[in-house]
């Protein structure tokens, strides 16, 4: 039974990286750049490339066992920083190839799980809010406290 | 090995740690006290709330009472609030559609009293949902708060068969749009989560906030100078299948 | 008794490819239906927020328990020292495996997110019953196939005596846990109670029994092989044996039930009122599934012959299926009493339910998907026949002696 499964895993994975590799050409679509000087990304570059994942994920079980609402390295503050926009400039979905998440993922034939539950664009009136203390950088959630704390 | 037992990231002995979280949530509740008197929003704030920051203790714990004798018939406020807020479609397919909260009317089989209610997941302290849950998806915050993992959900619907309460939904098809703070998707299950997100920032569920008649009131039932604790201490109120000891941190008054 | 000769079933004739083929078929079928299932989500089929297991869940549960229930034939030559059942052994634990597999694919492509399968490998809380069967699940597939191992190699055959006891202990715990998988869920009426852990053993020994007589019967007339009518009688007696067990064990949980004032809805409901539940636990139980089976075996006129102990087996496994259905969709059918002593008038969730009972209709999907695992139980049981010595040569009443003790 497990080897069958493992069996059929397999070649899930290979029909992913298949259907990967056609969905963009070997170039790749390029995210758009969405950090800047004055806007940066919570850590630097290479570092997100590698450990994104890892950063998510922690802050995911602090959020949902704990209750820790901070937003530096939360899945929503991503999506709310990183959004590219389509011709009319609306935000676009995870299934556009364009999606800063999809746009990498999509390349490297990573699936990724979380948008089935959490929404790929930035929600209503979020976007615009600058952090207190710190206004270059976007806030997601407008927070009564000035309690935000970086971890 | 539980998943409902987090574990503490300070470094400290147990006692002191306990102690020194005290101080600073009632420190901060001094001050969130202070700073709340004029608008009449927070005139409900809850005495133990904490920011954003800090993690959830078991120093809490949150529960609704619910007044049947101010809930209006017919009156659909708290519902309306819950779906606006977590973004709930129903689509009139009531066999399928999500409920994290529902409106119930009864009538006594003996003396045909009737009696209007609002019915969600009760937030047990022993709840049956995360004693059957094979993965430990369903799991219960230190504060009392019922949950749903819904990253290791494996959506096989045991907990919705032992829910006594039918607070449970399973999402039937994929959803778009999801309101930020309230990720949901197909193939897992889902229940009222009492806005906890609002609520680790101070805030009170929208159902208590949605309800014009003030028939729902939200706090600490841990904290014997809260609203709801010294409520409870005055009236008369009754836990839902009380014959189960589960316990649940929802209360009604006038059943 | 003479030397037993195992040997593969040729398999090289046409119909024997047609009924894989077949077999095939379903499955690619219900793979599909599967596939449209997890795509569209669980709307497509006839469950719902308040039928939460269905049609599925009912194939599901009557191999699981088949399974364990097809061991014991193996068990009651190694464990019981009874003779005439040794020959029996290989073919017993392979196809019992083979029942758990098809069981196991049905509940697994069945959960909301089937791609998480190996989290529910992984994570566990052991406080759940669910979590414990996955782990007598995987346990069964070990212990059973070091069994059959030990039985076919002739070099640890001293030690396959432990290996069945093992066996036999292991799958008791089994479907003790299938059993409570319903018989740990408090709060509904119809499942708050501890018989229903024996109910799912002896149902166990009665549909096993039943499903393995089925087969023999097939594959000794399919492949020309001699099956001997002392051995079948003496499999057809066990049968009577294990129904009136089964029936047993229905009658003392129904008449805990209507002893005690608080069930009488729930019971009113299952014995007189339920509709379709009524009718499948008095026609589809108790008539087709326990009488008939049980005058088939015990009259004098139709007793040993073979077409009535074909029949009678037929029968067991609807009077199974009828009762599991009863019990699982109809348990779920009959609203919960969230407010005892109160009628639920109006509700934004269906509390009440239309006619006292929620209403539920398969759709051709998780048809589809039941069909499936039954399809993968006996593609496999086959194809294992074919491949491995596990069918004696001949089961002639000369070769196995069907009185030995």
């Amino acid at each position: 039974m497990q080897k069958m499964l493992l069996g059929l895993a397999a070649g899930l994975l290979l029909i992913a990286g298949w259907a990967g590799a056609q969905a963009a050409d070997a170039s790749g679509i390029k995210a758009i750049k969405q950090v800047s000087e004055t806007e940066k990304c919570v850590a630097p570059k290479e570092e997100m490339r590698r450990t994104h994942m890892q950063k998510i994920l922690h802050q995911r079980d602090e959020t949902m066992y704990k209750g820790v609402r901070t937003t530096r390295h939360s899945l929503q503050s991503c999506v709310n920083c990183h959004v590219a926009k389509d011709d009319k400039g609306q935000a676009v979905d995870i299934n556009n190839p364009k999606h800063f998440c999809s746009s990498c993922h999509k390349y490297t034939a990573v699936s990724i799980d979380c948008f089935q539950c959490h929404n790929s664009k930035p929600t209503d009136p979020v976007v615009t809010q600058p952090i207190v203390g710190n206004p270059d950088f976007i806030h997601p959630v407008p927070l009564k406290s000035s309690a935000e704390v970086s971890q | 090995m539980s998943n409902t037992e987090q574990p503490q990231t300070c470094q400290c002995d147990g006692d002191s740690c306990d102690n020194q979280r005290r101080n600073f949530i009632s420190k901060t509740a001094a001050i969130a006290a202070g700073t709340v008197v004029a608008p009449g929003i927070f005139l409900h704030q809850v005495a133990q709330a904490k920011n954003a920051a800090e993690a959830a203790t078991d120093a809490v714990r949150w529960g609704i009472l619910v007044d049947t004798t101010k809930c209006a018939d017919g009156c659909t406020d708290c519902i309306k609030a819950c779906d606006e807020r977590n973004g709930l479609t129903k689509e009139n397919r009531p066999e399928i559609a999500a409920h994290w909260i529902r409106k119930v009317t009864l009538r006594d089989k003996a003396t045909q009293k009737e009696n209007s209610l609002p019915l969600m997941c009760q937030h047990c302290e022993h709840p049956p949902c995360v004693d059957v849950c094979p993965t430990g998806a369903s799991f219960k915050r230190p504060d009392g708060i019922v949950l749903v993992d819904k990253h290791i959900c494996i959506g096989c619907r045991y907990c919705m068969m032992a829910c006594p309460y039918k607070a449970r939904s399973f999402v039937h098809e994929a959803i778009t749009d999801q309101k930020a703070h309230a990720p949901r998707g197909k193939g897992t299950v889902e229940s009222c989560t009492m806005c906890v997100d609002q609520v680790d920032q101070g805030g009170q569920p929208s159902c208590v906030t949605g309800c014009q008649h003030g028939a729902m009131l939200f706090g600490d039932l841990k904290d014997p100078e809260s609203a709801i604790a010294k409520k409870l201490k005055e009236i008369n109120s009754v836990q839902l299948r009380a014959d189960l000891s589960l316990n649940p941190g929802i209360r009604y008054h006038g059943l | 008794m003479k030397k037993i000769h195992y040997s593969e079933i040729p398999g090289k004739n046409i119909g024997f490819w047609a009924i894989l083929g077949m077999l095939g078929f379903f499955i690619a079928v219900g793979l599909g239906s599967v596939w449209h299932m997890e795509h569209e989500g669980h709307h497509v089929t006839g469950m719902s927020n308040q039928i939460i297991w269905g049609i599925p869940h009912i194939f599901a549960i009557l191999l699981i328990v088949a399974a364990s229930g097809a061991l014991n034939i193996a068990s009651i030559g190694t464990v019981f020292h009874k003779t005439a059942y040794k020959p029996l052994g290989r073919i017993s634990a392979w196809m019992s495996i083979c029942l758990l597999i098809g069981g196991l694919a049905i509940l697994v492509l069945d959960l909301g997110r089937p791609d998480r399968l190996l989290v529910a490998m992984t994570t566990y809380n052991f406080k759940s019953i669910f979590a414990w069967n996955m782990i007598l699940y995987n346990g069964f597939f070990v212990i059973v196939g070091v069994y059959l191992w030990f039985m076919m190699e002739r070099k640890m055959n001293q030690y396959y005596p432990y290996a069945g006891l093992a066996a036999f202990v292991w799958r008791l715990i089994l479907t003790t846990g299938t059993g409570s998988i319903f018989g740990f869920l408090v709060a509904r009426e119809a499942y708050d109670t501890a018989v229903l852990a024996p109910l799912f053993i002896v149902l166990s020994f009665s549909l096993g029994l039943a499903i393995f007589v089925l087969f023999l019967m097939g594959v000794y007339k399919g492949t020309e092989r001699e099956l001997g009518d002392g051995l079948l009688n003496r499999l057809a007696k066990l049968l009577t044996i294990f129904l009136a067990a089964v029936f047993y064990f229905v009658l003392i949980y129904h008449a805990t039930n209507l002893y005690i004032t608080n069930q009488h809805g729930f019971e009113n409901f299952i014995l007189a009122d339920g509709g379709i539940y009524t009718t499948l636990f008095w026609l589809g139980y108790v008539v087709l599934g326990t009488v008939m089976p049980m005058a088939l075996l015990n009259c004098p006129k139709p007793a040993g012959k073979r077409w009535s102990i074909a029949a009678a087996s037929a029968l067991t496994v609807v009077g199974a299926f009828s009762l599991l259905y009863v019990i699982i969709i109809g348990g779920q059918a009959y609203p919960l009493e969230i407010f005892p002593g109160k009628e639920v008038i109006e509700s934004g969730f269906m509390d009440m339910a239309q006619g006292g009972y929620y209403q539920y209709s398969p759709s051709q999907w998780e048809i589809m998907l039941g069909l499936m695992g039954v399809s993968i139980f006996i593609l496999a049981t086959l194809f294992g026949s074919k491949v491995l010595p596990f069918l004696p040569k001949s089961l002639a009443d000369d070769v196995v002696d069907p009185h030995a003790k």
